[in-house]
């Protein structure tokens, strides 16, 4: 049995349901409690739990991710919410030197079993420190694991994952997703595994790698260009750290092209590591380059027509495919 | 306002208020603190030891007093100069050589060294390289055991230069908004790596920095054990209550550089010959003698004993080997998806 609902209640699930079977999980973050989030993901959280599990706390991103840390170190599963993925600079150094680097410095013994949820994406006319993908900075950083659904199920599927396990994941929500609906069981106690890619749409001309957000706009790309008769595979990684890189390299055999989709900025983003892991595992069966469709490299401008400008469109997408489709060496 | 408290030349608490045990656990841990740093250093010199280290030697009476006060299931975080730290937490010194030497029996199997060493079974939630990055960490731990309605604390050490960073203050806020049984110890050495103290804060006494967010600061004379031990069981007492953090200022001093190698120019030797006058063992010792705590041949008997412990320490460390270099790919992750780094 399945029912369809939104991302943001498949996200809302997930932490309901954890939270019911083991009391070790709580909620902190900004506006998280008697708010509910500003985009409403924790509503009712805090009149079911209380303030001591769904807790609001000061704006202080350091002790925020600090605290939770310290808290996984001691034996708790805290969800922290950094309420703009622009804001998780603030908190950097507990990010990147402390929850990503505490069991490794420390011999394998540390146990970490934070989430950081984290939202990103451009919602329109949020400018430059309201709409960044910052996904692609953190997977330089050893010790992190980085979920980015698409799919209510995956919302709900990763995110039971990423709390029950024993490691930091940042887990990337995008704003333009949460009131997406799509079908997600009635059954309570699904998880989705890290580091398995999903085939969202079979095709054989071009393997389009749709990172987080940019699924919906990918998967009407295309149905766009399947009327011009050109067939596009359409490959989900859903974990970016692990990465399925198996999936993504026997697509590419297969089709012999790849595009490349996201809205982290271009430059050294998700797609130019995926980009890489591709030219080393199927160089030889690539028929044409492998391209990216990403955020312009400016900042995020005001203006909606200059937003829209930078942001990969519906067009750019389409473009793209038709570019390596019609590519001749 | 930017006039430091005054120290004395002369410890003001009284050894007789303390059972003897209590007082030749305290001598044996700084003495055993100390003659680590200096095999650490010699050790370094002599080529067992790869890596730098930020000694605390004349520091050792903040971290023994400070952990004296704490029991066995608290935690602590440390700093880049916490070899203090965790023999005071109960750290073994054979485990923390072997770590500083880099070899496969060491704190973290040579993955860490002088600045990540940890015990969680201890409470040793780390020390850390990065100024103010154990404090909220030390806050965290603190408010799993609020939630979990448990009679333990968290205390993190920092020093007088953790005090500009944003860290710190951002925990000190949500520790005393949410009143958790935290302990922020501040050890004030009067230099934040090469700049003193006075150039890097408009107030002297650090103290004074609890008060803006509702919780007691006090200052601890921290050359003087039992005085740091008397502040911290206060601190401790009152957060076991439920009343939230206490800010102690230990007023101390490094008799050697921020790092092993440091030029130290930016200090008198008239300044450093001061503080020695006020080096925390001997004048505890003296203090012992005196009061008739101890007898000479109970302190003689307490350091021989830690000369043997260190010599076992640095031969196992010597004796241990080194970790297989595929080692360096594990332990990056608790739950690896099949692959052993991504």
């Amino acid at each position: 049995m399945t029912r369809e609902i939104a991302f943001s209640k498949a996200l809302r699930e997930a932490m309901a349901e954890e939270m019911r079977r083991d009391s070790s999980v709580f909620l902190m973050g900004e506006d998280v409690g008697v708010f509910g989030g500003v985009f409403g993901v924790s509503a009712g959280l805090y009149d079911e739990f209380g303030e001591e599990r769904v807790r609001d706390t000061p704006i202080s991103e350091q002790a925020i991710v600090g605290a939770g840390l310290g808290a996984a170190l001691a034996g708790m599963r805290p969800i922290v919410e950094i309420m703009f993925g622009d804001f998780v600079t603030v908190a950097m150094d507990q990010v990147v030197n402390q929850a990503a680097k505490a069991r490794y410095m420390s011999g394998g013994k540390a146990q970490v079993p934070l989430t950081i949820r984290i939202t990103n994406g451009a919602p329109g006319s949020a400018a430059a420190q309201h709409s960044q993908s910052p996904e692609g900075w953190f997977m330089n950083v050893p010790g992190l694991k980085i979920a980015i659904p698409a799919t209510p199920y995956d919302a709900k599927g990763l995110l039971k994952t990423a709390i029950r396990g024993e490691d930091p994941v940042l887990f990337f929500e995008h704003k333009m997703l949460y009131e997406v609906k799509g079908e997600v069981p009635e059954d309570d106690d699904y998880t989705v595994p890290f580091g398995q890619a999903a085939i969202r749409r079979k095709g054989t001309d071009a393997t389009i790698v749709a990172v987080g957000g940019v699924l919906p706009k990918a998967m009407e790309a295309a149905d766009l260009l399947a009327k011009s008769g050109i067939s596009v595979e359409v490959v989900d990684p859903r974990t970016l750290v692990p990465l399925d890189t198996e999936t993504l390299i026997e697509s590419v055999k297969k089709t012999n092209r790849a595009i490349i989709i996201h809205e982290a900025h271009r430059r050294a983003g998700p797609g130019a590591e995926i980009a890489a892991i591709l030219a080393e595992g199927a160089i030889g069966y690539l028929d044409a380059p492998i391209v990216r469709v990403a955020t312009k490299n400016v900042p995020f401008p005001y203006n909606p027509e200059l937003e829209d400008f930078i942001l990969p469109g519906m067009g750019d997408i389409v473009e793209a495919v038709e570019g390596v489709v019609g590519y001749t060496l | 306002m930017n006039t430091p408290s005054q120290p004395t030349n002369q410890l003001t608490t009284q050894p007789t208020n303390h059972p003897k045990d209590h007082l030749l656990t305290l001598y044996c841990r700084m003495v055993l603190i100390r003659e680590f740093e200096l095999r650490a250093i010699n050790e370094r010199r002599a080529g067992l030891i790869p890596g730098f280290i930020h000694s605390c030697v004349g520091q050792e009476a903040t971290a023994v007093g400070a952990c004296a006060a704490l029991n066995a299931d608290d935690a602590i975080t440390s700093t880049h100069r916490g070899h203090g730290h965790l023999i005071a937490k109960g750290g073994d010194p054979k485990y923390m050589m072997a770590e500083l030497a880099a070899r496969s029996t060491g704190y973290c199997g040579g993955k860490g060294g002088s600045l990540h060493m940890a015990d969680f079974d201890l409470g040793i939630l780390g020390a850390n390289g990065i100024v103010a990055g154990g404090i909220p960490m030390a806050t965290g731990a603190a408010l799993a055991f609020q939630m979990r309605g448990e009679d333990r604390v968290a205390l993190a050490f920092f020093g007088d230069g953790a005090v500009n960073e944003g860290a710190f203050h951002e925990a000190a806020n949500l520790a005393g908004l949410w009143k958790l049984p935290v302990i922020f110890f501040c050890e004030n050495n009067l230099y934040g790596e090469g700049t003193p103290q006075s150039k890097q804060s408009p107030v002297a006494d650090l103290a004074m920095r609890a008060e803006g967010y509702a919780f007691p600061g006090v200052i601890a004379d921290g050359n003087d054990v039992l005085a740091v031990y008397e502040a911290t069981q206060a601190a401790v007492n009152r957060a076991r209550a439920g009343n939230g953090p206490t800010f102690i200022e230990g007023k101390t001093y490094r008799f050697r550089g921020h790092y092993e190698g440091d030029p130290m120019a930016y200090r008198s030797k008239e300044e450093m010959e001061a503080w020695r006058q006020r080096d925390p063992i001997p004048a505890f010792r003296r203090r012992l003698i005196a009061d008739a705590a101890a007898s000479e041949g109970e302190l003689r008997a307490i350091e021989d004993e830690v000369q043997a412990a260190l010599d076992e320490a640095v031969q196992f460390a010597a004796g241990s080997p080194a970790p297989d270099p595929e080692s360096a790919l594990e332990g990056v992750y608790g739950e690896t998806h099949g692959g052993s780094v991504f």
